[in-house]
């Protein structure tokens, strides 16, 4: 018989409400990112908030704090970058993703005696996760969630029509950056029990997966949360019960889930061919 | 009364080291129905974009619907301008279909925390079944054939309720018969609403017939501008477009 009293203790009920919370929000600005083509505008942003962690770990200051301010620093540069196609976006953004990647190793390098916790947030570690975390998982939760109802039609023309939401009058340029910082703060909330290396994997694949069954918006914000929370969850208890890294488990889940969603994708399947007599 | 709604002065616009319009001036009466035609290059769509304010002036003014475009307040204007492009490809996984994105044309007069109301969904049926894709409202944008998709385009732009309409090639990379439809429509609607409509199209034989006057562009410039009449000839036109350009049966119509 499985044993569930871990579940009595507070450190899993944190991991639990960690993975809820992380798992909704994730999910739901993997939706953004999806839908508009950004994929790697969010790997970008997630490693920046990975090497901003650091810099704060070195320099001995509140990592998430370096975390959020070179998140949304990436978003900053990386938006006008790939608006303006000066470069091929996939080339500038390439080149701002290596470099944060870059400083990330240097931080790191550059760091006295042992480095758990810069170890931590490389892979995240959801059953350590502290009350401050959750207060600020759970207020970005509240933030981004609040701001995709209020914003709803707004979001739904900037994502699916970004051109004709301009030329129509909306500010598709703030709702598109909006869009992006949302991004880098939701990324900031979730470095401490997902981590910086694994985030994105959160963000792109439930959302993804929501991508491959629905043509609604609304219905996809749903299934992505839902697939996102499942997803943390389910890797939960197999990192507790085969004594796995959380983080991964968390993310093998959510492309385990993206594989399914594929497979079983109606969007994949061609309409039962019929014969139809040629008129005229 | 001064009926103007498009001043346009020695406008100038450039994209890095291409300058798109070279001292551009323009004068658009309410109700007219004007056609842009030229090469390909010629800054036809610019112009459009100077009009909607999405393109930047370097030199020159420009002044619609009695606001000089300053750069700030180009939204607010948009929202009064209803603008329709070529086809354009689209993921035919998006997750909005026909209905939602016909509705996208009320957003901006709405604002941010506007709802739409009862009379507005009602309005975007009316549309809909208007432009004669009602029985499609349900199905994901993305699945529209060309001349489907240029409708709910059509149908978006009118929801809007604009003041202008700028239509930019609306009738590129679809069938001959969904662009008869399409003409047959902005005709229509010009007919019945009376607005101020821009048309540009390279290609001669997609002039509406309806057209009070003819504005010929090459080179960034107004080359010549006039009625119908007396554009439409051969050797105009020839020397237009740099190769010769015979005056189809298609566009004599307009002539006459």
């Amino acid at each position: 018989m499985v044993d569930l009293s871990v579940f009595q203790y507070h450190f899993m009920q944190n991991a639990i409400l960690a993975g809820l919370l992380g798992g909704i929000t994730c999910s739901v600005v993997g939706v953004f990112v999806v839908t508009m083509h950004l994929s790697f505008i969010g790997v970008c942003i997630a490693h920046a908030a990975f090497a901003g962690a650091l810099l704060g770990l070195w320099l001995g200051f509140n990592p998430l704090i370096g975390a959020l301010l070179f998140s949304l620093a990436a978003a900053a540069i990386v938006g006008p970058v790939a608006d303006r196609g000066e470069l091929n976006p996939d080339t500038s953004i390439g080149i701002i993703f290596s470099l944060m990647l870059g400083l990330a190793f240097l931080f790191m390098g550059l760091m006295q005696g042992a480095r758990t916790e810069a170890l931590n947030l490389f892979w995240g570690s959801i059953l350590t996760v502290g009350r401050q975390d959750i207060i600020f998982l759970a207020a970005t939760t509240g933030v981004i969630v609040g701001l995709v109802a209020v914003f709803y039609k707004e979001i739904q023309a900037v994502i699916c029509h970004r051109e004709v939401a301009l030329a129509v009058g909306i500010p598709a340029t703030v709702i598109f950056y909006g869009l992006l910082f949302s991004t880098g703060v939701t990324i900031t909330a979730s470095l401490q029990s997902i981590g910086g290396l694994l985030i994105y994997c959160l963000i792109l694949n439930p959302a993804a997966a929501a991508y491959q069954l629905t043509y609604s918006l609304k219905k996809m914000l749903l299934i992505a949360a839902a697939f996102g929370v499942i997803s943390c969850w389910a890797g939960l208890v197999a990192s507790y019960f085969f004594d796995i890294p959380s983080g991964a488990s968390i993310v093998i889940t959510s492309s385990v889930v993206f594989g399914l969603a594929t497979a079983f994708s109606p969007k994949r399947k061609v309409k039962r061919w019929q014969q139809v007599p040629l008129t005229g | 009364m001064d009926n103007t709604v498009i001043s346009i002065q020695d406008a100038v616009v450039s994209y890095r080291e291409d300058v798109a319009l070279q001292g551009v001036s323009l004068e658009v009466e309410k109700g007219e129905f004007i056609g842009i035609i030229g090469p390909n290059g010629a800054g036809k769509t610019t112009l459009l974009t100077v009009i909607n304010g999405l393109g930047r002036l370097i030199h020159g003014q420009a002044w619609v619907l009695g606001s000089r475009l300053n750069g700030g307040n180009g939204n607010d204007l948009r929202k009064r301008i209803g603008y329709v492009a070529q086809v354009e490809r689209i993921d035919p996984r998006l997750p909005i279909n026909v209905r939602e994105t016909v509705m996208v044309g009320c957003y901006g007069r709405l604002g941010l925390f506007g709802r739409p109301t009862r009379a507005q969904q009602k309005t975007v049926d009316e549309v809909l079944e208007m432009v004669g894709i009602a029985h499609l409202s349900r199905r994901p944008i993305g699945h529209l054939s060309g001349g489907e998709y240029q409708r709910a385009a059509i149908a978006r732009a009118l929801v809007q309720q604009p003041e202008i309409f700028l239509l930019d090639e609306p009738t590129a990379s679809i069938d001959q018969k969904a662009q008869r439809e399409i003409l047959r429509l902005i005709q229509l609607i010009h007919k019945e609403y009376r607005t101020t409509t821009l048309f540009v199209t390279h290609d001669l034989r997609m002039l509406p017939s309806i057209c009070d006057r003819l504005i010929l562009m090459k080179d960034g410039r107004i080359w010549q501008q006039g009625s119908p009449q007396s554009t439409l000839r051969e050797e105009v036109l020839t020397r237009l477009f740099g190769a010769p350009a015979p005056v189809a049966a298609e566009i004599t119509s307009l002539q006459t």
